[in-house]
């Protein structure tokens, strides 16, 4: 029966492509459109928290960190409200990440301070005692990378329309406003740092990886979204 | 008029074996250093930064994946696909050209590769993780097995495709399209015109990222680790053993259902995620058929051998290719299970999952592999293979180290699992979250061990291949069936 498409390469491949093509086409389609929705009162990320966030993509901990939580009971007194769709319509990537060789950090910011994550950076076993997570030292000494950050909001803004520079909401400008905005935000965060290295270097307008990064983790939560919307037990 | 064998042009095929081993070294060297970085935290700082967990992961997955087992089907490619289509590169030096074109932009794109990732240059999806313009590379290497696999095919002097170019071509269409639509991106310096060169950003947030990520990611899997190496499989295991494949329609079945079936099972990644439920169940049910063609095609192969069983006494080559197609059906099995969506609710974020990787890549992936770099290299060289002992000794430290890997993972997975969900009387959490992860730690060094004993047989492996090709009995004649071993 199928033995011409045996004879005949062309005819192959496109047999195959057909029945390759079929799955895709019902499953990821019909929806692509909805999804892409963001939740009511979703907040883009602020540049500092752009630049963390390529650190945190940077330093591979999706490897080890989810950002999913599922909507089961154990999951949501452990992490906080289970996460909705439209929350992620600014992610890109998204970054659920496929093992909890650590806990999920969906909500991290709803649980963690600053001042808790320097410490945890510098020295993880200093506060969860049997941690397994490597100190991450080398991010207090590099400078976060302004430029790329400001790239990819700015990216966000023009192809994705994501929505800067609305009135209230987070503002991006030219690249001289958001240095400035930057700088500011990073004030914000080193303020509750103890490290002295990083407030001379805020001074001299240098931020360094962790204080980014730190605000990237301590965005994620319901605080990224203007009226909580979200709670324990789902909308 | 049948070719004889002293025609066929292995120069390519050498390359792609040896660069094969190679990266099959690092990878696994490397998944040896992660497995016990999770047990001994200090490990992390062995090269500074750029042996960090996170950083070094993916140089893991994609050395093995990109490194070691694509080397290993395209190594099978430029060897076998002269002799199923009857040509020969001497008489089309064009094909020989692509041929050295595909082996160099490859080991350029994999170089770049590992030194992008350590230095923290990646995308964060999962077995995509290169950066644009690497994926560019990627793309230049696919067009030019494409010239070659195609362009052979074009001018073959064999009528009919053979099998397992029907599953190499699923490899090339399959890849080559989920790959594609999952790295589209765009290079924000492009639009912004300052920051980083290899900086861009996905085409698609959140729910959608995800859904076309395991698209990608589970078929990866399905289209390198599963056609790729089932292609390679139905080459060698009739070759070696010298007996015809056992039954054509059940080849045929399992080669058109695994083709329609496998794609859905994608979604299985997502359950109880944002992806709506429909997408879910339809995942978790396909994931449970994929069960029939997985297991036609091994059993097709176990049943190769019917009335043959002695040869797994005399030859270790067979054994590799039986065990092989064993692990395949306890792997697919296990993904099976894995994918309804109660288990999945369990096992998804835990260890077992690892598990079931690595049986897999472990057993059907590696042991394929290397079955098949043992019958070739003493075609290609000539030689003798420089001793049977070697390969019998690194099958039972291979096999030992696949079982204690993934019955430590499996134990881990499901108490780890277990004691994520487990409340007291009151409903509240009995476990913190750092609770279980200080009970996996004698697992962590199992697997590790595990590992090890893995590693040691793919040394052993080098060794045998590398006293091959220096010491092995010269061969007169290439040899039609059962490859010659030596006994030392």
């Amino acid at each position: 029966m199928f033995s011409f498409l045996e004879k005949n390469p062309f005819f192959f491949t496109l047999a195959f492509v057909v029945a390759f093509a079929v799955a895709g086409v019902v499953e990821i389609l019909p929806n692509f459109f909805k999804s892409a929705r963001p939740i009511e009162g979703l907040k883009p990320y602020s540049i500092l928290e752009t630049a963390g966030r390529q650190v945190y993509i940077s330093e591979g901990c999706y490897n080890c960190h989810s950002q999913l939580i599922r909507p089961f009971q154990a999951e949501v007194q452990r992490y906080g409200a289970y996460s909705l769709s439209g929350e992620y319509a600014y992610d890109r990537p998204f970054l659920w990440g496929s093992r909890r060789i650590g806990p999920d950090l969906h909500r991290v910011g709803d649980v963690r301070t600053t001042a808790w994550h320097e410490k945890h950076m510098l020295e993880p076993t200093s506060v969860v005692p049997g941690s397994i997570m490597p100190a991450y030292k080398h991010l207090f000494t590099k400078d976060a990378d302004f430029d790329t950050a400001f790239a990819e909001a700015y990216t966000q803004k023009e192809v994705f329309k994501v929505p800067y520079d609305k009135p209230g909401g987070v503002q991006l400008g030219d690249i001289q406003e958001a240095k400035k905005l930057f700088l500011e935000e990073a004030k914000g965060i080193v303020d509750h740092m103890q490290d002295p290295d990083i407030k001379a270097a805020l001074k001299e307008g240098r931020v360094k990886e962790i204080v980014a990064l730190i605000a990237y983790l301590n965005s994620l939560g319901q605080g990224r979204i203007e009226t909580p919307k979200v709670s324990a037990k789902g909308q | 008029m049948a070719k004889t064998s002293a025609e066929y042009d292995y120069s390519i095929a050498r390359l792609f074996i040896i660069a094969m081993i190679t990266f099959g070294v690092i990878g696994m060297l490397i998944g040896v250093v992660l497995a016990f970085q999770l047990a001994f935290p200090k490990l992390n700082y062995i090269l500074g930064e750029y042996s960090i967990f996170g950083r070094l992961r993916p140089v893991h997955t994609n050395g093995v994946i990109y490194g070691f087992t694509l080397g290993g089907i395209w190594a099978s490619w430029y060897y076998f696909g002269q002799r199923v289509l009857k040509i020969t590169y001497h008489d089309y030096p064009f094909l020989k050209v692509v041929g050295y074109l595909h082996f160099w932009i490859w080991i350029l794109t994999l170089i770049l590769g590992v030194v992008s990732l350590l230095g923290g240059i990646t995308q964060s999806k999962e077995y995509a993780e290169l950066a644009w313009p690497l994926d560019i590379l990627v793309v230049v290497v696919w067009v030019l097995w494409g010239i070659s696999m195609f362009g052979s095919m074009g001018v073959r002097r064999e009528n009919t495709i053979y099998v397992s170019l029907w599953y190499y071509i699923a490899t090339y269409v399959g890849i080559a399209v989920l790959y594609i639509f999952n790295n589209l991106s765009i290079p924000t310096y492009l639009v912004a015109h300052t920051g980083s060169l290899w900086h861009s950003i996905s085409m698609y947030a959140g729910s959608n990222d995800a859904l076309v990520q395991w698209w990608w990611g589970h078929n990866a899997v399905a289209f390198v680790f599963t056609s790729g190496v089932i292609g390679t499989i139905y080459y060698f295991l009739p070759k070696e053993s010298g007996q015809p494949i056992f039954s054509y329609k059940l080849t045929l079945f399992s080669f058109w259902s695994l083709m329609f079936v496998y794609i859905w099972a994608g979604g299985h990644h997502l359950i109880y995620s944002t992806v709506p439920d429909w997408v879910q169940t339809l995942s978790s049910v396909f994931s449970v058929i994929l069960i029939i063609p997985s297991w036609g095609t091994a059993i097709n192969m176990l049943l190769t051998l019917r009335g043959q069983w002695h040869q797994l006494k005399e030859s270790p080559l067979i054994k590799f290719l039986v065990l092989a197609s064993t692990f395949y059906m306890l792997s697919t099995l296990e993904g099976s299970i894995q994918a309804i969506r109660s288990v999945n609710a369990l096992a998804h974020f835990t260890d077992w999952i690892i598990g079931h990787v690595h049986d897999g890549v472990l057993g059907w992936v590696g042991f394929t592999l290397i079955a098949a770099v043992y019958h070739m290299v003493p075609r290609v060289f000539k030689r003798e293979i420089y001793s049977a002992k070697l390969m019998d000794v690194q099958f039972w430290l291979m096999t030992l180290g696949i079982v204690l890997y993934f019955s430590s993972m499996w134990i881990a997975g499901i108490t780890q699992g277990m004691m994520w969900r487990d409340v007291d009387q009151y409903g509240n959490l009995v476990y913190q979250f750092v609770d279980t992860v200080r009970v996996l730690i004698p697992y962590y060094v199992i697997r590790g061990f595990g590992g090890t004993l893995y590693l040691v047989g793919f040394f052993i492996f080098l060794y045998n291949v590398l006293m091959t090709i220096q010491k092995g009995r010269v061969l007169e004649k290439e040899p039609a069936y059962a490859t010659p071993m030596g006994m030392q």
